[in-house]
């Protein structure tokens, strides 16, 4: 038995019939679950797709790489619980693509940041974050206050996350430019519009300048950081899952 | 082509492959090695029916997947986990519940329990801004000190920890100073920071900078800057400056005014952490009774 493997090895048909077989199993077992996804997602109200202006925020988060030292990912753990606030759910990062649950936290996790501070202060901390911070490793992203956001192309990345699934709508999509400079200033004439189209919209100038740049945009979306699913009305059902 | 041929030194049977007069000997993996593959392989499965493992097409069990025979989910792990936590808390929570602020610091176990609480809130939520130490930023208060925008009894500062200062909730501690540049000169301007310097300096100033600063200023400030904390108006006779007390930066300020915000907490901390942290920032220091 133990050299009957030379049969297959000396037969490249029957080699190939058992390598795709072998490959089968461990693909249907990868791939199988991808079409339960929606399974996984809670019925969690409140979450909806980014503006935006919060999208181009997402895209300088990218950039920058701020996945690399921050997760945004509250474990279902007692002390990260204790720490940050409710766990994250997965309906909470299901239009993040790529998601930025991270893996690695040099600076602390983001998940549950937005509206814990101030726009000034997360402007103040972004130029230098030992200026409020002094025991911080974080290094400084001051250009991001010198550098215009960019806009001309936020609804092509809006078209292209529809594609993907996530639920822009065509108007959402044509008012795109027009919102995203709505929502990072002070009363703006758009605001109305803008929150028609989006719930739970934080619309100001975020970073006090008067043109609209990566700070504003990044600013917009750090402060909208897990805040948008109704997680007082979330109750894990316990019951029904673990079957006491 | 195969010539299996025993090992004459070693008494072990060669693969009988050969390869440039190299032979290879066929020994057997190591039985403890062969024992723990398969007991591996025998956890696995034990673990994949124990546990929540497997998806199932129906949508039936939890997620789409095997419940797992045990039931365990990370969600009731967690809760467990709480239970401890909270019945050790329990203890002086529910007196700490209906104790009033005087009751608690009364009572030195209570006392300890909302300082030992605060302390630990303190630093997930508020260092960040103040300070590990508390002693804040330029921009963001020192709470060691006795000079308090808002006041410093206990009370005021729950108030001001629940609500937030120019927040987003109704209750919210609010003020805003005017822009003085739209309604002064540069000059006059000037004038008004001398004055408002001369409080902690005692240092000279221009009589228009005296009149200027009572007819627009005093209101909030008092007329020997005071301040007003109803107001949340800064005491300027104090010589401790919120965003710099050089002449040029009381200039910038009274031409165009920063305004500070702090979140406001009810919605992100539960009421009996904001209790404990008023307790515990009234100790740092500056703390007032009345």
């Amino acid at each position: 038995m133990f050299n009957s493997h030379k049969a297959v090895e000396k037969n490249s048909i029957l080699m190939l019939i058992f390598v795709v077989i072998t490959i089968s199993i461990g693909g249907i077992i990868e791939i199988v679950p991808l079409f339960r996804m929606e399974t996984t997602i809670e019925p969690v109200k409140g979450v909806r797709p980014y503006t935006p202006l919060e999208l181009a925020g997402y895209n300088v988060y990218l950039r920058e790489g701020c996945y690399g030292c921050h997760s945004q990912q509250v474990r279902p753990l007692r002390d990260e619980v204790e720490r940050y606030g409710h766990y994250s759910l997965a309906a909470e990062s299901m239009y993040d693509h790529p998601f930025q649950w991270g893996s690695k936290r040099t600076g602390p996790d983001l998940a549950r940041l937005g509206g814990k501070y101030s726009d000034d202060w997360h402007v103040a901390h972004m130029i230098k974050p030992q200026s409020l911070v002094p025991e911080s490793i974080m290094p400084g992203y001051a250009h991001l206050v010198n550098k215009g956001v960019k806009l001309e192309d936020i609804a092509d990345h809006m078209i292209a996350l529809r594609m993907v699934g996530v639920p822009y709508t065509d108007e959402q999509i044509e008012n795109a430019y027009a919102d995203a400079l709505a929502q990072a200033a002070n009363d703006s004439d758009g605001l109305d519009g803008l929150m028609s189209r989006y719930n739970k919209v934080n619309a100001r100038n975020f970073d006090g300048q008067s043109t609209t740049t990566e700070m504003d945009a990044l600013v917009a979306y750090l402060q909208v950081l897990g805040t948008l699913a109704d997680l007082q009305d979330y109750k894990h059902d316990g019951t029904q899952r673990s079957g006491r | 082509m195969s010539n299996i041929e025993k090992d004459e030194h070693t008494g072990v049977e060669t693969t009988g492959h050969e390869w440039d007069g190299i032979k290879e000997l066929n020994n057997p993996a190591p039985r403890w090695w062969l024992g723990v593959l398969i007991i591996t392989i025998i956890w696995a499965i034990g673990y994949s029916v124990i546990y929540p493992s497997w998806p199932t097409l129906s949508g039936d069990g939890e997620r789409g997947g095997t419940v797992g025979s045990i039931g365990w989910t990370q969600y009731d792990e967690l809760a467990d986990s709480q239970v401890e936590i909270f019945e050790r808390r329990a203890q002086y929570l529910s007196r700490f519940e209906s104790a009033s602020f005087e009751d608690v610091q009364a009572d030195p176990g209570l006392y300890a329990f909302a300082l030992a609480g605060g302390a630990s809130a303190f630093k997930d939520n508020c260092a960040t801004c103040h300070g590990t130490g508390g002693t804040g930023a330029p921009g963001y208060p020192n709470l060691l000190d006795d000079d308090w925008l808002w006041g410093g009894t206990i009370e005021d500062i729950h108030q001001t920890i629940r609500f937030g200062v120019r927040a987003d909730h109704d209750e919210t501690r609010f003020s805003e100073m005017p822009a003085f540049a739209d309604i002064y000169s540069s000059e006059e301007i000037a004038d008004i920071a001398d004055y408002a310097l001369s409080f902690s300096t005692g240092g000279s100033y221009p009589v228009r900078g005296k009149e200027l600063y009572d007819e627009q200023c005093a209101l909030c400030h008092a007329d020997n800057g005071t301040g007003d904390r109803f107001q949340g108006a800064p005491n300027l006779a104090d010589a401790i400056w919120f965003y710099g007390g050089s002449k040029a930066e009381l200039v910038a300020q009274i031409r165009r005014p920063k305004h500070g915000m702090m979140p406001n907490w009810d919605s992100r901390l539960d009421a009996n952490t904001l209790r404990q942290l008023a307790i515990f920032v009234h100790s740092l220091g500056g703390g007032e009774t009345e």
